[in-house]
């Protein structure tokens, strides 16, 4: 072993103090120094740590963007989600395949460039998008792409290149962000996106008894805003009913639903809404650590982050006695590495306790036990940004926003085929029409709500609502006009469920694969009526049997097509004329013994 | 004394103690909930998913939901028989069974699951996975081929051998088992006496030298299906 690399690995592991709960930051950090975590550092992390190196290869396995084998200094990753290939990634795959010489997945010969796809990084509304390293490189054009090409193999140093096509508004022009995001705000509400005081609500929550603030959050009704919408009031009763001094905060900041983008928003321009919403939390359910999960892809935030911790702390905003109280609470932030599944809330403890990103079985449910076996409450960003302003303005105002069950405005994230995509806080209760014309969308063959794992809705379902009710979401919309192929699009949505599947569970490991198998022999003009019987039959298996969200909503894209857009699959299946099954070609079967024989077959 | 809880599986009254999973109070009671991954003594593992059960019209894993007061608890109807049937195909199209020259046939327990619920062909396309034999260790090998995911031998390595041989890695259709060492099964720490050797509930993992020892005919589910020293506890 290179002294290099034990040195330097003897040193992550002791910033780290040793400790195994923390092998998501080690093996990151490993990643990033050598760009690969080999078989030599694995054995090293290992002893240090005190655990088996198959432990270690466990979650390097896991994550995405973690490997055993060296990637290159540059690792390119263009997202290709539905609505990027909708804008023409692919011919931006091809300028940079082209330009670096290599394939997806592949190595640069001199170790400079990695070329790889990325599912959903989270900037639908500037697509296409890629990530090189943490640098986000959006709206990419045939000439942008090349142009791109031409600075990085200039100089492989992704962080100059923002400054060259010019920063984003808002924080993303911040020293510590330096990102050519942009917020792509179309429309502001009256909770999140309007002015919001500082601390406002942590200085009225901290007035009141924790009990107090929890039942301030009940009148709020607000509800998960990550999708499953739990009441969140009763969420934090239970955690602070639970047994045991040490207690948990964590927010979901890994949004990963194809579509979505709302917290990047929120964490560039509400991050002190969003520690403050924390820091409630704290407070209300007894806890005195946070952690904020952030997902790898929004590594360029971090720094940014850090410094509102920073700044929060010298505030006495975090901290012990905080605001002069006899309350102690601070946050860390966890960075994850390219997994879909740890915005599943167990699968994100997991990942937090330095594990692969698998689900847990439940009960125990995180209020009871949760990170490191401990009562934990686990919610969104906008969930905690919401709450920091039903603290200011109290339960009963937030209650009197939204609809009948759904109170308050949600933040849809919106994408597709529309002259405005962004993000647009509305009331619950808004009309699929009214957003579909807010948006500029025109000729509209169907919306996709709440991403993949959602429905996929034909026109006579827009006069419906947003509600937990109605059409619930985490926030993604994705519009698709009537040029679309929507068997494709499910398509490639079953194949993004396959690829981020933890693997655990039988129904999801396998179902999905065969899901998807089944829709590709219909979409080549082999299927049989009975396949779409066999399809839907397969697909509730799968969703009634699967151990967590993930496979409990994956076959979604396909049913909830086959529900609405029947008559697309109707038109690609027809009854096999000779009886035989329509995908087995008789012919091919035949050809290699025919080879070995040297003869053709005189009955086929 | 723990506190006796009261409910029924398919209109059965069915007592139990608190704190028991709805699996273990069956058992007591001579009903046989279907399983695979599930290892007596270790934690469940609840990644099969055969055990699921209708708990008051929800599906859940019979492996890990505790029971309550008055739940309803269906396990013998269609719905659900078709679900486990489902997800046995799915495991048998998923590697590369072949029971006709398999050491395990016969005391295989997918294979028996498969009998039980008369299986005869999947109805599933299969996905002739490539997958790798290790015959590296003197006394016992893996043959990936058969292996279902079950995580019997890494929970009995980790919880009963205190070793931790074997370990997951990778992720989706990609995952398999791994072993503790670079590459084979011959640098681990593994033992012929581990109870991880004895937990296969299929033959991915097998002991060499003692194949067909047992004639075909007196194996363990030759005569009776699997379940059945369960049903036998009936009263």
């Amino acid at each position: 072993m290179s002294k290099n690399l034990e040195g330097t690995i003897r040193k992550i592991c002791e910033e780290c103090g040793n400790d195994r709960t923390r092998m998501m930051d080690i093996v990151r950090a490993v990643q990033a120094k050598f760009g690969g975590v080999s078989s030599e550092a694995t054995d090293l992390i290992a002893s240090l740590t005190k655990v088996h190196r198959v432990e270690v290869e466990s979650v390097v396995s896991f994550y995405a963007f973690l490997s055993e084998k060296p990637k290159g200094n540059v690792v390119i990753r263009l997202c290709n989600d539905v609505v990027d290939k909708m804008h023409g990634v692919d011919e931006i795959a091809k300028i940079f395949s082209e330009e670096l010489g290599i394939g997806f997945g592949e190595t640069s010969a001199d170790g400079y460039f990695t070329l790889e796809w990325a599912p959903c990084i989270g900037l639908c509304d500037q697509a296409p998008a890629a990530l090189f390293n943490d640098v986000m490189v959006t709206n990419l054009t045939v000439e942008k792409a090349k142009d791109v090409m031409q600075k990085i193999k200039g100089n492989p140093d992704p962080t100059k290149l923002p400054a060259a096509y010019g920063l984003g508004d808002g924080n993303n022009a911040n020293p510590l962000v330096q990102s050519m995001v942009t917020n792509c705000i179309k429309k502001t509400g009256e909770v999140l996106l309007c002015d919001v005081p500082a601390d406002a609500g942590l200085k009225k929550a901290l007035e009141k008894t924790p009990e107090e603030v929890i039942a301030e959050v009940e009148t709020s009704k607000v509800r998960g805003r990550g999708g499953a919408g739990f009441p969140t009031g009763l969420k934090w009763k239970f955690t602070r009913g639970s047994a045991g001094k040490e207690k948990y905060v964590l927010c979901n900041a890994d949004e990963g639903e194809p579509g979505t983008f709302k917290d990047r928003v929120l964490l560039t321009e509400r991050a002190g809404l969003l520690f403050e919403g924390m820091t409630i939390a704290g407070y209300a359910v007894g806890a005195e650590n946070g952690i904020l999960y952030l997902r790898g892809e929004y590594a360029y935030l971090r720094a940014y982050l850090e410094d509102v911790l920073q700044k929060r702390r010298t505030a006495g905003l975090l901290g012990n006695n905080i605001l002069g109280k006899n309350f102690n609470f601070d946050i860390r932030i966890q960075m994850g590495a390219g997994a879909y599944i740890c915005g599943e809330e167990s699968s994100l403890i997991s990942s937090c306790e330095g594990l692969r990103g698998d689900p847990k079985n439940r009960p125990p449910f995180p209020p009871q036990q949760g990170y490191l076996k401990k009562p934990t409450t686990v919610n969104n960003v906008e969930t905690f940004c919401s709450v920091s302003r039903i603290l200011d303005q109290g339960g009963a105002w937030y209650a009197g926003i939204g609809s009948q069950g759904s109170s308050g405005t949600k933040l849809l994230s919106i994408s597709g085929d529309c002259k405005a995509p962004g993000v647009y806080e509305y009331p619950f209760g808004v009309k699929i029409s009214t957003i579909l014309q807010d948006v500029g969308a025109e000729n509209t063959q169907a919306v996709l709500v709440a991403g993949p794992s959602g429905q996929i809705i034909a026109s006579d379902s827009f006069e419906r609502t947003i509600c937990y009710d109605d059409l619930a979401t985490g926030g993604a919309i994705v519009i698709y006009n009537q040029d679309r192929d929507l068997l494709k699009i499910a398509h490639e949505y079953m194949e993004f469920f396959v690829e981020e599947s933890c693997g655990y569970c039988t129904p999801c490991r396998v179902g999905n694969v065969l899901v998807m198998k089944a829709l590709e022999k219909i979409m080549a003009g082999k299927g049989e009526p009975s396949d779409l019987e066999y399809l839907e039959k397969l697909g509730d298996t799968i969703k009634k049997t699967s151990r967590c969200g993930l496979g409990q909503t994956s076959p979604n894209p396909v049913l909830t097509t086959l529900k609405n857009f029947r008559a697309l699959y109707e038109s690609l299946v027809k009854p096999a004329e000779d009886g035989l099954q329509p995908d087995f070609d008789i012919k091919a079967a035949v050809s290699q013994a025919e080879a070995l024989a040297g003869r053709s077959s005189v009955i086929y | 004394m723990s506190e006796t809880i009261t409910f029924t599986i398919d209109g059965v009254e069915v007592k139990g103690q608190a704190g028991q999973t709805i699996m273990q109070a069956a058992d007591t009671a001579g009903i046989y909930i279907p399983r695979l991954c599930f290892l007596e003594g270790s934690i469940p593992h609840g990644s099969c998913r055969v055990c699921t059960v209708m708990v008051n019209g929800r599906p859940q894993a019979a492996c890990v939901q505790p029971i309550a007061e008055g739940i309803v608890v269906e396990n013998e109807t269609d719905e659900i028989r078709q679900m486990r049937k489902d997800l046995v195909e799915m495991l048998f199209v998923e590697g590369n069974h072949y029971c006709m020259f398999c050491d395990k046939s016969g005391n295989c327990e997918l294979q028996a699951m498969a009998y039980r619920f008369g299986i005869l062909q999947p109805k599933y396309p299969y996905l002739f996975p490539v997958r790798e034999v290790d015959a590296s260790h003197p006394h016992i090998y893996i043959d990936k081929n058969r292996c279902i995911l079950c995580g019997r031998c890494v929970q009995a390595s980790m919880d009963i051998d205190g070793k931790h041989v074997f370990d997951f890695v990778g992720r989706g259709p990609e995952k398999k088992i791994k072993v503790n060492a670079v590459a084979r099964l011959a640098d681990t720490k593994l033992d012929l006496t581990d109870k991880a050797c004895d937990v296969c509930p299929v033959g991915a993992i097998l002991k060499k030298g003692v194949g067909y020892a047992v004639p075909v005919g007196k194996r363990l589910y030759d005569k009776n299906p699997i379940g059945s020293d369960i049903e036998a506890q009936k009263k």
